[in-house]
């Protein structure tokens, strides 16, 4: 097949994006550094729109080493979208911590990784994509580097991180050396006509284990609230966000077209896990009373619900994982810049400090509560429309993971309105009221309209994932 | 039908929420004239829907329907009956009755108005709404501006408002939790037997009566439980009377008014339509737990001293009356729930929006450092004993007939267990009786002697509701000749699937 390089063109437009800001950052003097934060802005837009492109082409490079179909390309939109959304409303943050030019040209090649994740067909390239991604995060995890907190929570992430990818990695290699391929598509094939060996039930143990520190899927989620804590905001939001969508599309990619031959034997374990994720990350994020530690808690328990979606290994489960991810960028995105912009104000992250800002700004407390909310699976927001999209393929053979998903998303509400009530009860220690910037005024306006309108009319968007979904089986 | 009313009768109040968006937060009287608006709008167009319904044709009428969620088979689907529309009206009435029971609240009243009209827009879209899935995004569009109201503008007496608010939640949540996953099981098991999704109502209905007898049972169950909680179906009633006693007036009407019978809407109109066999399977512990509950929550309101708790425990005593009606699961029984529910919200809303005026004027609800009031208070006396004579079912007020088909289609099927609900009757006239003396009448007391009668705006809700008591009363048809063009196809449909054949 001859090489098509078109067809890589978001990956090398991502690239040269985050070139450019590294480049244009060293030529300009300090004062004017402020502006690369619209540089990468409108590049990431920019490539958003030649992604959304590029949709209904499927091919793949090399042969099957890289594949580009609407799954890839549904997630890497996801990441884009991601990436815009916390670029827009994370400027004053970036701008008072400093280090613009780093910081935005490594969160640019973060999201590199990601689609780089999303598109690969071989474990080598899937490998690449990851550690791209994860070793831009342990920079931009200890980005403040005069905080302490936020340095441990870089060295927590490298050691665990690395940890776990040198887990995953032996695991792939256990299955390379059964299957005598890395193509994933190939060692779907040899694994189906092949009898299940103990080798390859270790090697799919140990990629459950290495993804789900990836996703934070408990028991191996420990990392994750350190680390979200210690975290420049800006960043947590990115990591809670994009790397767990990341981690997920490849998640699927391995388990689904790698590993259906032996789905009886993984179906349950995602099961189990799922539910341990969910009830567990819903428990213990009722004590918090850091509004970052909760929101870590309640990302551990969003993974699991995700998670829901693959325990069949159908379309409509895919489907489901992909439908959850993409609504849960927007809630995610927006509870983040509100405690982004809130600590910028207050310098605080506690949830005690949050008393009365209805009356201070009553959109950040809509749109944290709509974000909250759309977590906890409440009509009409996007979130009940995804859950109902995952619950809806596990009913039939495992309602009782049914039972124990949507009663813990009741339960959810619980420390979810524990924060509303700070928010619109209490009155304000300081009652002055908080000023929007209006690039944060945008971003948080735009989550909560997405929230609300997928949740009420999720048609077309629904639409656009089957296609993905479908694609995805196509290879 | 080119004008599409449903729609308006829908967003009225939402418009009206947002130009509340955009009032300045100190103009009180403007805000609440917004709000008057937007509710009376509603209001005006639900009693046109309700007298332009054409009664002979029946079935559903002013229907807008689009495509809405392909793969799921979700339609955006709008139409009333004659099941749904009196549960509209009643919506209404009690919507627009509950922005003049708030007139005198002067903290933060913006908020406060903005939140009533998402309630009550909520609470409206699960009446007209002919497609589960619609259904249910409106069902929990309620929980939560009702937490929000009853933490900023409850009152904290036996129990906080932080509490009140959080039971009320997380009961309503964790029905609508096991409510969900009846609902999902049911869609799923759906599309295998109509061979393509289908949420509409209609559509759940001819697949879910071809489900297996199993099936059946333990979906049925399901749905019992989410929406036996709503309606405050004993042993899962205890939310009730906290909720209410906690609730700043507006809600404890619109949450005893109407919401709670959606839950009771929902038996009717989704669960017993759908799944015939299992209701028909769990029909005797229905009546039994119904039984109960009038039983059980009428003793319960004979021992408060708070005037919430008394009307709190008295609705759940009520809505055993609903909940035995359904179980009868035959025309006379079906016309009598859907009768009581409307009869019950009218009632419950006037007795809470007189018990708020109390409060507010005399800074008590405690029933022993009241009396006399009817000398200080004369119109709010008035008030306060037709919702009382309403509530013990007097004849020439809306309830009495309601009451009388239930305890008709009760007694024919339930015999002698009837008669123990039959007797709830006589514990009722009792407590709400001794209520209204104690508060009422008796010797005045000087300390409230300066007690302002309610007047001008404040007499909106006295008027509206009780107009709809001696009217309902006086001509019971207006009511009946509705609700029973929507209950016999509903009826004769269940009859088919069940081959029991014949009315009563």
């Amino acid at each position: 097949m001859p090489f098509d390089i078109s067809l890589l063109s978001i990956e090398m437009l991502t690239a040269a994006l985050g070139l450019a800001v590294l480049i244009m950052g060293i030529i300009s003097p300090q004062s004017a550094r402020k502006g690369l934060s619209w540089v990468a802005l409108i590049g990431l837009v920019g490539i958003t729109g030649v992604a959304i492109a590029s949709w209904d082409t499927h091919s793949s490079v090399y042969s099957g080493m890289y594949l580009v179909d609407n799954y890839a390309t549904f997630w890497k939109i996801t990441f884009l979208v991601a990436a815009t959304l916390v670029v827009l409303g994370s400027m004053r943050y970036v701008d008072n911590m400093g280090g613009q030019t780093e910081y935005y040209s490594i969160l640019v090649f973060a999201t590199l990784g990601m689609m780089v994740m999303a598109s690969a067909g071989d474990f080598i390239t899937l490998y690449m994509g990851l550690e791209l991604m994860t070793i831009a995060f342990f920079i931009l995890v200890c980005f403040r580097k005069n905080d302490g907190k936020s340095v441990e929570a870089g060295i927590k992430y490298i050691l665990l991180a690395g940890m776990s990818s040198a887990v995953m990695l032996y695991g792939l290699s256990l299955i390379y050396g059964l299957t005598g391929s890395i193509t994933i598509n190939e060692v779907g094939r040899i694994i189906a006509m092949n009898p299940v060996s103990p080798a390859l039930v270790l090697g799919m143990v140990m990629l459950v284990a290495g993804l789900g520190f990836k996703i934070s899927a408990v028991p191996f989620h420990m990392w994750s609230p350190d680390v979200y804590e210690g975290a420049p905001t800006p960043v947590t939001a990115f990591l809670a966000v994009g790397s767990k969508a990341a981690s997920f599309a490849i998640l699927i990619r391995i388990f689904v077209a790698a590993l259906p031959g032996v789905w009886e034997h993984w179906a349950m374990v995602m099961a189990i896990l799922a539910a341990v994720t969910i009830i567990v990350g819903n428990l213990v994020a009722i004590p918090q009373n850091n509004i970052k530690r909760l929101l870590a808690y309640s990302s551990i328990a969003q993974a699991g619900y995700i998670l829901v979606g693959l325990v069949t290994a159908t379309e409509a489960g895919i489907k489901g994982v992909m439908f959850y991810a993409f609504l849960y960028v927007f809630a995610t995105v927006g509870a983040f810049t509100v405690a982004t912009y809130f600590y910028n104000i207050t310098g605080s992250d506690k949830i005690k400090d949050y008393a009365g800002l209805s009356q201070r700004s009553p959109l950040m407390a809509a749109v944290m509560l709509v974000a909250m909310l759309s977590m906890a699976g409440i009509p009409p927001l996007a979130g009940f429309v995804g859950k109902f999209y995952l619950f809806k393929t596990i009913v039939d053979n495992y309602l009782w993971l049914a039972f124990i998903g949507l009663i813990m998303s009741m339960v959810s509400v619980y420390y979810y309105l524990r924060v509303a009530l700070v928010m619109y009860r209490d009155d304000p220690a300081d009652p002055t009221p908080i000023k929007i910037s209006s690039p944060v005024a945008i971003t948080l306006v735009l989550t909560m309209v997405v929230t609300l309108v997928i949740g009420v009319y999720p048609g077309p968007l629904s639409e656009v994932v089957n296609a993905a979904a479908h694609s995805f089986f196509l290879q | 039908m080119s004008f599409p009313v449903l729609p308006v009768i829908l967003l009225a109040p939402v418009a009206a929420a947002l130009v509340l968006v955009f009032v300045p937060k100190d103009e009180h009287k403007l805000i609440k004239c917004v709000a008057a608006i937007g509710t009376f709008v509603s209001l005006i167009l639900s009693l046109y829907v309700y007298f332009g319904y054409d009664q002979n044709l029946g079935g559903l009428q002013y229907v807008i329907r689009h495509d809405w969620i392909q793969d799921l088979g979700v339609t955006f689907f709008l139409a009333v009956d004659g099941i749904s529309l009196p549960m509209l009206l009643l919506t209404n009435l009690i919507g627009f009755s509950a922005v003049f029971a708030s007139w005198n609240i002067n903290n933060r009243p913006r908020e406060f108005f903005i939140l009533l009209m998402l309630l009550i827009t909520g609470v409206m879209g699960t009446f007209v709404a002919h497609d589960l899935f619609i259904f249910l995004l409106f069902y929990e569009v309620v929980v939560i501006p009702i937490y929000i109201m009853v933490v900023i503008w409850g009152s904290s007496k036996r129990v906080t408002k932080e509490y009140a608010a959080m039971k009320l939640t997380i009961y309503l949540l964790i029905g609508s939790a096991f409510l969900l996953v009846g609902v999902i099981a049911l869609f799923s098991k759906s599309i295998a037997v109509l061979g393509g999704p289908d949420m509409s109502f209609a559509g759940l209905a001819a697949a879910g009566s071809q489900l297996s007898d199993f099936d059946q049972k333990w979906l049925f169950a399901l749905l019992l439980f989410g929406f036996g909680s709503l309606i405050s179906m004993w042993p899962f009633h205890s939310w009730s009377p906290d909720g209410y006693a906690g609730a700043p007036t507006a809600v404890s009407m619109i949450h005893a008014g109407v919401l709670k019978k959606i839950g009771g809407y929902g038996l009717v109109k989704i669960a017993v339509l759908t799944l015939p066999v299992g209701a028909h399977f769990w029909a005797p512990w229905m009546a039994v737990l119904g039984i109960a509950g009038v039983a059980y929550a009428a003793f319960g309101a004979l021992a408060q001293k708070d005037l919430k708790y008394v009307v709190g425990y008295s609705s759940v005593s009520h809505m055993g009356y609903v909940m035995i009606a359904v179980a009868c699961l035959d025309v006379i029984g079906l016309n009598g729930a859907v009768a009581n529910m409307f009869a019950h919200g009218v009632m419950a809303a006037l007795f809470f929006s007189m018990i708020g005026f109390i409060y507010e004027k005399t800074h008590t609800r405690w029933i022993p450092d009241m009396g006399g009031l009817a000398r200080q208070t004369p119109r709010l006396a008035v008030g306060f004993m037709m919702a009382a004579m309403a509530s013990l079912g007097l004849p020439g007020l809306v309830s009495f007939v309601p009451e009388f088909t239930i305890f008709v289609s009760a007694f024919h099927n339930y015999g002698g267990l009837a008669v123990i609900g039959i007797a709830g009757i006589i514990i009722t006239a009792l407590y709400v009786l001794r209520a209204g003396a104690n508060t009422l009448f008796g010797p005045p007391r000087p300390e409230y002697d300066h007690l302002e009668d309610i007047k001008g705006v404040e007499l909106v809700p006295l008027v509206v509701l009780g107009t709809v008591l001696v009217v309902g009363g006086l001509l019971p048809s207006l009511l009946f000749d509705m609700i029973n063009s929507g209950v016999v196809p509903l009826h004769a449909e269940i009859s088919n699937v069940l081959q029991l054949g014949g009315n009563l």
